[in-house]
């Protein structure tokens, strides 16, 4: 049977307008926004509308035998929704209704398409949030973020995306429609599917539905930014602040490579001769967010850093503006930014960051750190250049050792991005053999045709 | 070289692109389409495929190249710095190069780069416009379906009289502060010469001298925009030998378009011909729309200023904001003026669809993006619409005459004239 007839069929059932095949429209659906990827061109583009167009689309990838690869925005960086086998992407974004916003249980329902920021939008006039909020939370959708199971700036405190998936729809990969969880706060019936296909990245089944967890937003918040002149009191005033019991919704960090290069292009007034500086905030009532601050400035003083606090909106719009600048900046000194997602416990922070500094050395690479140090989510951003066939040697070489180096430290592979194709060659490191074979059992029991995002994670 | 005439130059722009989608969030098509090739990421994706050989200048290219405004929305927004309008631009123009222009576009180039037949033939326009149009009170409708115009679309009426036709060369005032040369521009010279005299007594009024050089014609954009480098260049030229003649002390636009051809574009396409790389450069640095001169560089004379009791909101035209930079003096000076109450768009700078051709070429795409800036301007309860630029007048004329809505379309300098002269 052949691609032209599929794509027949899939006109058939859909209609001329959701499929796209010309060529140059495919080139532009060959890539995600990892860099040092092929990238394949898929054989077709499909734009389903509702879960029958998505099952339509699951029969005919089986009666063809030919791959489907689900795709939200495609600004993920796991290189999880390139069409690696050729076939059929399937593009969310016309699904991209909010179904219900239900203030009385705090939840909310929402197709896969829905941008995340737009739902943000959507449930503030309810005083709620949405607390998942990745760096592209202005631009990726409900349905990759749950499925790459993003984090972002307030994981300490709030978690990762998979702590407010309450209940999924998803089309299965033999196209019938499996519902899991519900909008109980208590739910604990069976096996935990909700959590099973939250980060399964598009290969045991098609997100059609999502019901997520919204919390109060918070009333008061108080921005600060510590300075340092070594990691090592960089990294105690991060353990001490959790020994102190205060949980910033909050604390992110900067190396000097990151604070010079930031300060070099955004001009906000960071000390550039800090060897590392830290990004805090607290949230919450009032009483608890001063009291809290207080708690931070503590440690901080005590660790020998230097304290700036914010008065008001402009000075805490300030803080923010130097750590949205940081990936910016750094993306700007050289044409090819490869940004790593290496996450280790807190304590370890300080250690990774020195592994950092010297595999930087050690490879001759300009690598800037930053990231959710509270978290111990870290994100080591080599500048490069992936037109120098030899730099990009090293740089591999340096990638598999901060990763090594990660998982000695009892870190994982991935504190947001997930492993899509990036990482699945490290995947055996963290989960050893036997972990690799309960992936795929998990992925040959759901999907024993391999049609759903294949080589992915472990799917071959 | 110019990256408008030599493509290869465009890769240093296209390499630093990461690919992280952040364009998605502001390309007004996307919104629309939610598709890749609409959006800046596909068309870098896409030129680094044809720099590289894997693609060639096909219809479907040209037709991905097509769908961009223009409207720089995603080069202001890009972490990486890169600058996506120029690689559309270029891409345009190896495009018109490998591929030629369509026959009718040849046509209307021609006719723009021959400013004696353009004018002749805008005024046989003005006199013969009954014939195919039926006249509303909102403007015109086309009587049967002419080549891109859609039935329902609402254009103005050409004037009777172009400005350039009506108004003298000189416009002296007692004691000059400075000496001003005006580029007037198509909008203002065949559809809405009020503004052209709204100008004039304006910078009259703060004892600014204008010359009005009457050999001026078409800035050209309209040709670049398409690709069409030669003719482009052949513009440039024009208008550098124009105005360099010229003892002035700046080059005044109303329209943001016009403004960024002499402050962009003729350096950019004049760069590798000597006799006239550095008089564009010249030219370029005080070139100026009219807003950035009173605000900037003169200071606005706000004692002659009397009162306009309205309420206002204020449509940010791409070009004058993300082209020439000069949206907050637009703003400025609209909150300069007695009684005017302004009533801010939620977003003023969001492009209103218009963009020249393309809201003919792609009416439908072009009306749902024109069909945003209208919610917004009617969640303001604003009697007046302000605007700074020719074109998007008559992009959101044809808006408030499709939807309905009462508000009256003005331009800024019409606004500040007025204010003067309510101040004699």
């Amino acid at each position: 049977m052949s691609k032209e007839q599929l794509i027949q069929d899939l006109r058939q059932a859909l209609g001329q307008e959701n499929v796209i095949t010309e060529h140059e429209d495919l080139v532009c659906y060959s890539f995600d926004a990892t860099p040092d990827m092929p990238n394949p061109l898929p054989d077709v583009v499909v734009t389903p509308a509702d879960k029958e167009d998505v099952v339509k689309i699951v029969n005919l990838a089986n009666k063809y035998k030919t791959p489907i690869y689900p795709r939200g925005s495609g600004t993920n960086l796991s290189g999880g929704t390139i069409p690696l086998k050729g076939g059929i992407i399937m593009s969310m974004l016309k699904m991209n209704k909010i179904l219900e916003v239900d203030a009385d249980n705090l939840v909310a329902v929402v197709q896969p398409g829905v941008i995340i920021q737009d739902l943000n939008n959507a449930v503030a006039p309810h005083g709620l949030i949405y607390p998942p909020d990745p760096g592209t939370v202005n631009t990726a959708t409900m349905g990759g973020s749950v499925s790459e199971c993003s984090g972002g700036l307030r994981g300490l405190k709030y978690g990762v995306t998979k702590n407010y998936v309450m209940a999924l729809e998803v089309v299965l990969a033999d196209g019938k429609i499996a519902r899991f969880g519900g909008k109980t706060v208590k739910n604990v019936t069976a096996y935990d599917l909700v959590k099973l296909f939250t980060g399964a990245e598009g290969t045991l089944g098609i997100i059609t539905e999502i019901t997520v967890k919204l919390i109060p937003a918070p009333e008061a918040r108080s921005s600060m930014l510590g300075t340092f002149d070594t990691l090592e009191d960089a990294g105690n005033a991060i353990k001490g602040i959790i020994s102190a019991k205060v949980i910033p919704a909050t604390l992110e960090i900067m190396d000097q490579v990151t604070i010079r290069t930031v300060e070099n292009f955004a001009k906000v007034g960071l000390p550039t001769d800090a060897r590392a500086i830290l990004l805090i905030e607290v949230d919450g009532i009032p009483e608890v967010v001063a009291r809290e601050a207080e708690l931070v400035e503590k440690v901080i003083k005590e660790n020998n850093g230097n304290l700036q606090k914010a008065k008001d909106d402009k000075d805490r719009d300030n803080i923010w503006a130097a750590r949205r600048a940081a990936l910016p900046a750094l993306a700007q000194v050289k044409p090819t930014t490869v940004l790593e997602d290496a996450t280790v416990p807190r304590s370890n922070i300080t250690e990774m960051l020195m592994a950092i500094e010297e595999i930087a050395k050690k490879y001759n690479l300009n690598i800037g750190t930053f990231g959710h140090a509270g978290d111990g989510n870290l994100h080591p951003t080599i500048l490069t250049d992936a037109r120098d066939k030899e730099e990009m040697e090293r740089v591999h070489k340096a990638v598999d050792e901060i990763f090594k180096k990660a998982l000695a430290l009892g870190g994982t592979l991935s504190g947001e991005h997930g492993i899509g194709m990036a990482k699945s060659k490290y995947l055996e490191w963290e989960l050893g053999e036997n972990g690799i074979e309960v992936l795929n059992k998990i992925k040959n029991a759901l999907d024993p045709e391999g049609i759903l995002n294949p080589g992915k994670m472990a799917s071959k | 070289m110019s990256y408008l005439k030599q493509f290869p130059e465009i890769e240093q722009e296209t390499v630093k692109c990461m690919k992280c989608g952040n364009c998605q969030e502001v390309c007004p098509l996307y919104k629309e389409t939610r598709f890749e090739g609409a959006v800046a990421r596909g068309k870098v994706k896409l030129t680094e495929s044809v720099l590289n050989g894997d693609l060639t200048y096909t219809d479907k290219l040209a037709k991905i190249f097509d769908t961009c405004l223009q409207c720089k929305a995603c080069s202001a927004h890009c972490p990486c710095g890169v600058q996506p309008d120029k690689i559309v631009l270029a891409a345009r123009a190896k495009l018109a190069k490998e591929r030629g222009l369509p026959t009718v576009k040849k046509l209307i180039f021609k006719g723009l780069s021959a400013p004696s037949l353009f004018k002749t033939g805008m005024s046989v326009g003005a006199k013969t416009q009954g014939l195919f149009f039926k006249k509303s009170k909102d403007g015109m409708s086309p009587r049967v379906p002419i080549s891109g115009l859609v039935l329902r679309r609402v254009i103005p009426t050409l004037a009777s009289k172009s400005f350039l036709a009506s108004v003298s060369e000189n416009n002296k005032v007692a004691n000059p502060v400075k000496k001003v040369a005006f580029f007037a521009g198509c909008t203002t010279n065949f559809i809405y010469p009020t503004v052209g005299q709204a100008l004039i007594d304006v910078m009259k009024a703060n004892n600014v001298e204008v010359v009005v050089p009457k050999a001026q014609h078409c800035c050209g954009t309209p040709v670049l925009m398409h690709g069409d480098t030669d003719t482009a260049t052949a513009m440039a030229k024009s208008h550098v030998d124009i105005f360099s003649q010229y003892d002035v002390d700046a080059i005044i636009s109303v329209c943001g378009t016009c403004g960024e051809a002499f402050a962009k574009h003729y350096p950019e396409l004049l760069k590798d011909i000597p006799a006239y790389s550095e008089k564009a450069n010249q030219l370029a640095k005080k070139t100026y729309d009219f807003a950035q001169f009173l605000v900037d560089v003169i200071g606005l004379d706000k004692n002659k200023l009397g009162t306009v009791d309205a309420t206002v909101t204020y449509h940010e035209p791409c070009h004058i904001g993300r082209g020439m930079n000069a949206g907050k003096q637009q703003v400025e000076i609209i909150n300069s003026i007695p009684g005017v109450k302004y009533k801010p768009l939620k977003q003023p700078n969001r492009c209103c669809g218009g963009a020249g051709s393309f809201s003919l070429t792609h009416y439908d795409l072009s009306y749902k993006v024109l069909q945003r800036k209208m919610e917004d301007v009617k969640s303001t309860d604003a009697e007046y619409l302000i605007t700074g630029c020719g074109s998007c007048r008559m992009q959101l004329g044809d808006g408030l005459a499709q939807e309905k809505m009462p508000q009256r379309l003005m331009h800024t300098v019409e606004l500040l004239a007025k204010s003067y002269n309510n101040g004699k």
